[in-house]
């Protein structure tokens, strides 16, 4: 099959199809990760701009590696050093990036819908790499992905988004492309995080924690945002970690072969036990790991890369 | 001596029940009941067959921008984008640059309708002091100063004792008080209706229960001061259930309702088309079938468009960021005769009743009737044309419509001021 997008902006739109495309083609390069020379020359002579304009460590990291390991030229932005801080708007900032001739360009943004504005704009491929509250595309390609290499097929699989959900773009992604792939998911956090709306995208909505946990195969947390903490949204940490924290004894309840998944940054001691964070179940370096495969094969498949001259690049 | 005679029209005005087709007769400004035959021999004909003559659209919600935001709108362009959409009376709300909190600026204002406006404007005033919502505006002096109402649209005033006093005080000018029905604490940083679609778009909700919230406070205030309190554009289904029961009781509280709250739903948002964005936000089909339920029984008593100008490059932002409102005065009539007469079995008098007479009711303004020596304040419209609306094309400075290029049913013709005619074939005459 061959990759017909040149932008990557939610994983709502995608088919169970290209999402499994996406899969298939980061196990071709996380096999090149581990070799000696960890570089294909994918994308030679081309230029990828990470505009960042949103504070990111993991993320950005990721993709200015991937786009390093295929052998692109790698610029980046973020929101200290652009031009929005002097007013300029977000179709300026990108139409000037653009008439530079870039190849591509990453965006990062608080505001939900940004990457799905450049797209209309722009001429060049986007990946969204994070729009506000709504998606994370690449985050949640690289959960399922890893998701995957646990368990294999998905379906009928229980998967438990905990934590902030209302305000999570890596829930909505990992929400799409697990409903997509058959899996159970429930959602379960404080009813203030957890709106009864998430049932219309096909999930369990559950406040209580012990029936949502019991058998599960996966646990994904989130971060709590202590920059909300003052909000009305919940009391206080202390009352989130006693209500719906993971310790050792709610995590006896999960499937006795389940992961502990986590798309940082961690809080340790609010959503999870520090020891559960180290502990055997938890996969949340396999992740970060898994990232950069995700991201390799989103740069290459939207930048034109085809699957099936895959095996000959990186021979 | 100047003459009118408009022949065959579909005549409909309300306010004197009359609903049938014939001739109107205009002599100096005002209609008449017959021409002498001196003045049918000078009369301008104009034939309406096949069209209908309504009293000229009344519209008591609109921004003109007038004083210090004309990159979006001027006095000079509003008014013609509102004689282009069959308007020939219309309200201004009060929150130009500066806010409009003074006589001055009242004045300023008239002055600049006076120069520039084609249909008749009429402005309100600030309830507080730079619209800041702390301390009452000179209520006084801006009746004085010529206002029909005062608000602080856009900015609700929070403040339960100062809405309290601002009622008390208004009531002694008979001046009826309009509130953009908004609790901010429950709606921070909110971008669209809190539901389903905001879950999915990532956005942050408007709940319903901000505006329920108000309504219910201004229920409860004008119960006990018996001051005229304006709910605008209601968009909430419980909001109506509130002002259903309140009006059942006899307060004196009205409401009105905008074209694209009973045409659009939270629905059309899928693609964060900043078109769509506006304050109070599309909300869901229950919501809309309720609003328009609320105008069929009369809880809701008229229709206004909320016309809120901006620039291109205001509106093509990121959805969180840019500004809130959209066009109404030039595609009002299309979208409303479509909504209430098409798709809900409304009478066509009914429709132009909420845009005529019981507008102008709430403002106290005797506008929106074709009686006898009535000012000759006249719509000739063709409730069947179909046309394509272009919004850059259109007589508004800005463009910011969600109809854009869309093909709409119901065209106004000709638009009539004090028997001058205003608009005609397209054109401002």
């Amino acid at each position: 099959m061959s990759w017909n997008r040149q932008h990557l902006i939610t994983l709502e739109e995608l088919s169970l199809a290209e999402i499994e495309q996406i899969h298939n083609t980061a196990a071709v390069f996380k096999g090149v990760l581990t070799r000696k020379g960890p570089k294909v020359p994918a994308l030679v002579g081309k230029t990828v701009v990470n505009l960042f304009l949103e504070p990111s460590t993991r993320t950005r990291t990721g993709f200015d590696m991937a786009a390093k390991r295929l052998s692109a030229d790698v610029i980046s932005f973020d929101a200290a050093s652009s031009s929005t801080t002097k007013g300029e708007t977000l179709r300026d900032t990108a139409e000037n990036i653009q008439a530079l001739n870039v190849d591509m360009i990453v965006i990062r943004h608080a505001a939900a819908g940004a990457a799905h504005y450049l797209s209309k704009i722009l001429r060049i491929p986007v990946v969204n790499a994070g729009d506000g509250a709504h998606e994370h595309p690449t985050q949640g390609l690289l959960d399922t992905f890893t998701m995957k290499e646990h368990f294999g097929d998905m379906r009928g699989r229980k998967v438990v988004i905990l934590g902030d959900i209302l305000f999570s773009r890596v829930a909505r992604s990992n929400i799409h492309a697990l409903t997509k792939m058959g899996a159970a998911v429930t959602l379960v956090g404080p009813s203030t995080l957890v709106p009864q709306h998430f049932t219309a995208m096909d999930v369990t909505v559950s406040y209580d924690l012990k029936s949502a946990l019991a058998d599960a195969e996966v646990v994904m947390l989130l971060r709590i945002q202590h920059e909300r903490q003052n909000s009305s949204l919940f009391p206080s940490l202390g009352e989130y970690t006693g209500m719906f924290g993971l310790n050792k004894t709610r995590a006896s309840w999960l499937n006795p072969k389940a992961i502990i998944m986590h798309p940082g940054p961690i809080n340790r001691g609010v959503e999870i036990d520090s020891d559960l964070t180290d502990g055997p179940h938890s996969v949340i370096l396999e992740q970060v790991t898994n990232g950069l495969a995700v991201r390799m094969a989103v740069l290459y498949l939207c930048s034109g890369g085809q699957p099936e001259k895959l095996n000959a690049l990186i021979a | 001596m100047s003459s009118l005679w408009i022949q065959n029209a579909r005549v409909i005005d309300p306010a004197s029940k009359r609903d049938a087709v014939g001739d109107l007769f205009v002599v100096n400004g005002k209609l008449v009941s017959a021409l002498s035959e001196a003045d049918q021999k000078r009369a301008k004909i104009i034939d309406a067959r096949g069209l209908v003559a309504c009293p000229g659209l009344v519209d008591v919600h609109v921004h003109f921008r007038e004083p210090g935001q004309t990159h979006k709108e001027t006095i000079a362009t509003g008014s013609r984008a509102a004689a282009a959409g069959g308007f020939t009376t219309i309200v201004c709300m009060p929150n130009t640059t500066p806010p409009a909190d003074n006589a001055g600026t009242i004045q300023s204002i008239k002055d600049a309708v006076a120069r520039d406006s084609v249909v008749k404007v009429f402005p309100t005033g600030c309830i507080t002091s730079q619209l800041k919502g702390e301390a009452l505006a000179p209520i006084g002096s801006l009746k004085r100063a010529g206002v029909v109402a005062i608000t602080d649209d856009g900015n609700c005033v929070q403040a339960n004792e100062l809405m309290r006093r601002a009622a008390e005080y208004a009531k002694m000018f008979n001046l009826p008080i309009m509130d953009h029905c908004q609790d901010h604490s429950m709606t921070h940083g909110a971008a669209m209706n809190e539901g389903v679609v905001s879950t999915r778009l990532g956005l942050r909700g408007w709940p319903n229960a901000a505006e329920d919230v108000i309504v219910s406070r201004n229920v409860i205030l004008a119960t006990y001061t018996g001051a005229h309190i304006h709910m605008q554009h209601i968009s909430s289904r419980n909001a109506v259930e509130i002002l259903r029961r309140a009006k059942s009781r006899g307060v004196p509280v009205s409401a009105e309702a905008t074209p694209h709250h009973i045409a659009l739903t939270e629905d059309a948002l899928v693609g964060y088309d900043t078109n769509l964005k506006m304050n109070p936000p599309l909300r869901t089909e229950a919501d809309r079938r309720e609003l328009i339920e609320g105008l069929r029984d009369g809880t809701l008593d008229c229709i206004a468009t909320d016309h809120a100008p901006h620039t291109n490059y205001e509106k093509d932002k990121e959805f969180d960021v840019a500004p809130n409102g959209i066009l109404g005065l030039e595609t009002a009539l299309a979208i409303t005769l479509d909504v209430l007469v098409r798709q809900n079995g409304f009478a066509l008098s009914h429709v132009i009743d909420l845009m005529t007479r019981r507008p102008a009711k709430i403002v106290n303004l005797p506008s929106g009737t074709l009686a006898e020596g009535a000012a000759a304040d006249i719509c000739l419209f063709d409730p069947e044309e179909k046309w394509v609306y272009d919004a850059i094309a259109g007589h508004s400075k800005s463009s910011n419509s969600p109809w854009h290029r869309q093909t709409l049913t119901g065209r106004v013709k000709t638009t009539i001021v004090d028997g001058r005619v205003v608009f005609e074939n397209g054109k401002i005459v």
